[in-house]
């Protein structure tokens, strides 16, 4: 089948959307841009594929297999990750055949050896249902426990954990460069049916129907018809200019296609800030954006977690809260530290201080919006900021208090908004 | 990002010289030297008592140009001067702090006077102290009303003629030992008025399509000579009828705009811009326009030394003093917003562009007070889509390409989307 992809390339994660001719979403995709963005593209695209082979396949087996669906998305995930897993030992033990590891080869074999048992043996457990993951990026998940578990094994073994540490850096950026083709995720699918199929009990889907099911899914080819990219790496891509759009417009047209009524738009990215107005027809009447300062965007946010040694996730639900919400005064990042170490030996609350800094950035979110023409109703909040429910609670307050009350709309899917705008760009492109 | 030899023309190559010469001038030691700023100044004037013009904006975007202002302005900020000041300024006192070398190499000799006209810019006032603290030499002042109403009165004419009369050329029969002869000044207005015929000719030819000339980018350039040191100048009036006679070929090839990479294959985009350009990466941020085919059908910064084309002024050799004290009072950034959005509103319709984009300078305030506001004004008079770069004069660490980059393809793809749309209909159909 015919399908258009949009890839959003942003500063921290790359996000794919496929579509179908009649623009339904088959698809997303997201991964973190790491500093390739050529490969982070792939990786997304490939995300997206995914999801769209698991929305076909749910499309055939009908609602009955929701329970089914859910349980196979997570074994997949298991495959997916021994699949990577064994990727990463064969290349850690690639290493190994350097000249300067001929005194500890043996050694540093069997210390690898045993870590990758260990680890692979509690890949069950990773992603036994219902257990908490504290990322979905297998650098992520395999790198803590392969911390972990080589500090044991080379005081066992008496080898510098320093080496291990150095065989893994080295290993990670080949395996997380690694696409898996078309083929291998036809396997890794099929093996996750299956075993779902073993585990899983009534899933009220006949096993038959659903292999026959996932292998006619499976059989269908996802044409890439045109592929749009965009978002701030969206240069950096081995792709003609007519297949590049600026994300300003895409993330207009994406707020459009998910709230048609909407006619202001902020997008607040890890690097920038921006403004949008649309009219009617989705398309950008005018837009602001921040200059060369990244003052009050995503990465901002990022800033401040690390300072204050907690994860970015946590953020929010800790600003939330907060009794009183100070004046912070700058967005600033290297201010903003300052401030915040200032406000915590003056002995202020880490919350009420977190509060004063999501207030911070909506204003000047709200400064940028005011430039690019002000808020008209509907008003729709896109980009990572707007899973921050302390910054979403801000700008309510703002919105209301500058403009009164109008309809804001958050989407949960708020993170794909440029790249499902991408994607209609690339429809767009093939079929007007 | 300098991927080639910059194509240059004719025309291009006889200014260099030109300005080479007027260098050399300065430095000689043999001619009284005046700085003075470029809005609105008095070149006619000066050359009656033969003295050298010197420019300390000028020099400002030379040393940008050739990357050496960015270490100019750290040496004017280490010396105190904020970072928000303007960096023509920063750049001029960071040049003197470093041994004030002119760009042919040789050191710039103290001014015998300074000759302070602000039209629009009162920083300039600020900036001409710090110079009289260093040079302890004369300064004359010349208070260039500020147009609020619009348009200029009879009353701020006399003002200026009187302070012409009374203060400024006093002042420099005193340092030049030359007596002033009107009938001199008469002869460069004449010429002056023949060089503007030229220069407007050009300025209006891009009103075709294509467009055989960049109104911004190649317009900074073809101002050069009448801006500077050159008005009223036989070289001046014979640089513009080379100019012209290059734009008319160019005509008649059905030519586009040049590039600094050769002529444009094809226009895609017609503007008008407002707002000075950026020179520290300024062939960089020519490329972003010109590589999507956009062309400058007029700007607003090719007038900032005087308007001809607007209202039609020309100076005038009947009517001397009144016709200098015209010019100063008409130069754009002495005229006040609503003229000015008349300007650029004007512009968008008679040169058939598809938008206004306005680069707001961070360290010009003159200049970028009330853009936003100019920009929302002419968007609804003319309907056009504008759209608002943030970049600076000649400090290079307020460049971003990747944000300026950003910015302009959304709005070349805002307009495509527009023109698609018809309205915007048919865009959305899909």
């Amino acid at each position: 089948m015919r399908t258009f992809i949009g890839i959003d390339l942003g500063s921290t994660t790359t996000k794919s959307v496929l579509v179908d001719e009649n623009l339904a979403v088959l698809g997303r995709g997201i991964t973190n841009s790491r500093s390739n963005y050529d490969v982070a593209a792939r990786v997304s695209k490939q995300e997206a594929k995914i999801a769209a082979r698991f929305t076909l396949f749910r499309n055939a087996l009908g609602k009955d297999a929701e329970h089914l669906l859910s349980d196979l998305e997570r074994n997949f995930r298991l495959e997916q990750f021994l699949s990577a897993l064994r990727q990463l030992e064969e290349t850690c033990m690639g290493y190994l055949d350097h000249p300067r590891f001929q005194g500890t080869k043996t050694a540093l074999r069997g210390s690898l050896d045993a870590v990758f048992r260990k680890i692979e043996g509690e890949a069950q457990e990773i992603y036994a249902p219902g257990a908490a993951r504290k990322s979905d990026f297998f650098r992520d998940i395999a790198g803590s426990r392969f911390m972990n578990l080589a500090e044991a094994a080379c005081r066992e073994a008496d080898i510098p954990f320093e080496t291990m540490l150095n065989i893994y850096d080295k290993s990670i950026i080949d395996v997380e460069s690694r696409v898996d083709p078309d083929e291998t995720v036809a396997v890794q699918m099929k093996n996750g049916l299956t075993r779902s199929l073993a585990s899983a009990e009534g899933v009220g889907v006949d096993r038959g129907e659903a292999l026959s099911a996932l292998g006619t899914v499976l059989a269908i080819e996802l044409e890439e018809t045109y592929v749009v990219g965009t978002g701030y790496g969206r240069v950096r891509l081995p792709f003609p200019k007519e297949h590049i759009r600026s994300e300003i417009l895409c993330h207009g047209l994406g707020a459009h296609m998910m709230f048609p009524g909407t006619r202001t738009v902020l997008d607040i990215g890890g690097q920038d800030t921006k403004g949008i107005q649309v009219d009617e027809n989705g398309i950008v009447t005018s837009f602001q954006m921040n200059d060369r300062c990244a003052a009050g965007c995503g990465r901002y946010l990022g800033y401040i977690a690390d300072e204050m040694k907690i994860g970015l996730h946590e953020l929010g639900p800790i600003a939330m809260k907060a009794t009183r919400v100070p004046r912070i005064n700058s967005t600033c990042t290297v201010f903003a530290g300052a401030e915040l170490r200032d406000r915590l030996a003056l002995g202020e609350r880490r919350e009420d201080i977190l509060a004063g800094l999501h207030r911070a950035i909506m204003l000047r979110a709200i400064s940028i919006i005011s430039r690019s023409g002000g808020v008209t109703n509907e008003f729709t909040f896109t980009g990572g900021v707007a899973k921050n429910e302390a910054a979403v609670r801000e700008l309510r307050k703002l919105l209301k208090e500058n403009y009164g009350d109008m309809t804001i709309n958050i989407s949960p899917d708020s993170i794909y908004t440029g790249a499902l705008g991408g994607a209609n760009f690339a429809l767009r492109a093939v079929l007007n | 990002m300098s991927r080639q030899e910059v194509v240059k023309s004719n025309s291009h190559m006889v200014q260099k010289e030109m300005i080479t010469r007027n260098y050399d001038r300065i430095t000689g030691g043999t001619a009284k030297v005046s700085s003075t700023f470029v809005p609105g100044n008095l070149n006619e004037l000066l050359m009656c008592f033969d003295i050298a013009n010197n420019l300390p904006e000028i020099n400002a975007i030379q040393n940008a140009m050739r990357k050496k202002s960015g270490e100019m302005i750290a040496e004017a900020e280490r010396s105190g001067h904020s970072e928000d000041v303007c960096t023509y300024v920063k750049a001029d006192i960071g040049m003197m702090a470093k041994g004030n070398i002119a760009p042919n190499g040789k050191p710039f000799p103290d001014p015998d006077v300074l000759l302070l006209s602000y039209t629009g810019c009162f920083t300039f006032m600020k900036w001409f102290e710090l110079l009289r603290e260093q040079y302890k030499c004369p300064t004359v002042m010349l208070h260039v009303p500020y147009a609020a109403d619009g348009l200029p009165t009879k009353n701020m004419r006399d003002y200026i003629v009187k302070q012409l009369k009374e203060d400024v050329i006093p002042v420099l029969e005193k340092v030049s030992g030359v007596k002033f002869d009107i009938d001199r000044l008469r002869e460069y207005l004449r010429k002056s008025a023949i060089a503007e015929n030229d220069l407007v000719w050009m300025l209006e030819s891009s009103k075709r399509r294509p467009s055989p000339v960049d109104c911004y980018f190649g317009g900074v350039y073809y101002m050069g000579p009448i801006f500077t040191a050159f008005r009223g100048t036989d070289e001046c009036i014979e640089y513009y009828r080379l100019l012209r006679a290059e734009i008319e070929e160019r005509i008649a090839k059905g030519l586009c705009a040049q590039s600094p990479d050769g002529d444009m294959p094809e226009e895609n985009y017609r503007l008008v811009v407002e707002g000075p350009p950026n020179w520290t990466s300024f062939r960089d941020f020519w490329r972003m326009f010109s590589e999507a085919g956009a062309v400058v059908v007029a700007s607003s910064y090719t007038k900032v030394g005087g308007v001809y084309d607007y209202d039609g002024f020309r100076h005038d050799p009947g009517h001397p003093l009144e016709s200098l004290a015209d010019y100063c009072l008409g130069v754009y950034t002495n005229r006040n917003l609503p003229t000015r959005v008349d300007m650029l509103a004007r512009n968008l319709v008679e040169y058939e562009a598809d938008g206004l984009l306005i680069n707001s300078i961070k360290s010009c305030n003159s200049f970028s007070a009330g853009q936003l506001v100019m920009m929302r004004e002419i968007e609804k008079i003319t309907g056009k889509p504008g759209a608002f770069i943030e970049t600076d004069l000649v400090d290079p660490r307020y460049f971003s390409a990747a944000n300026v980059k950003n910015r302009l393809e959304s709005y070349f793809q805002m307009i495509d989307q527009k023109r698609r749309a018809g309205g915007s209909a048919a865009a959305a159909g899909a």
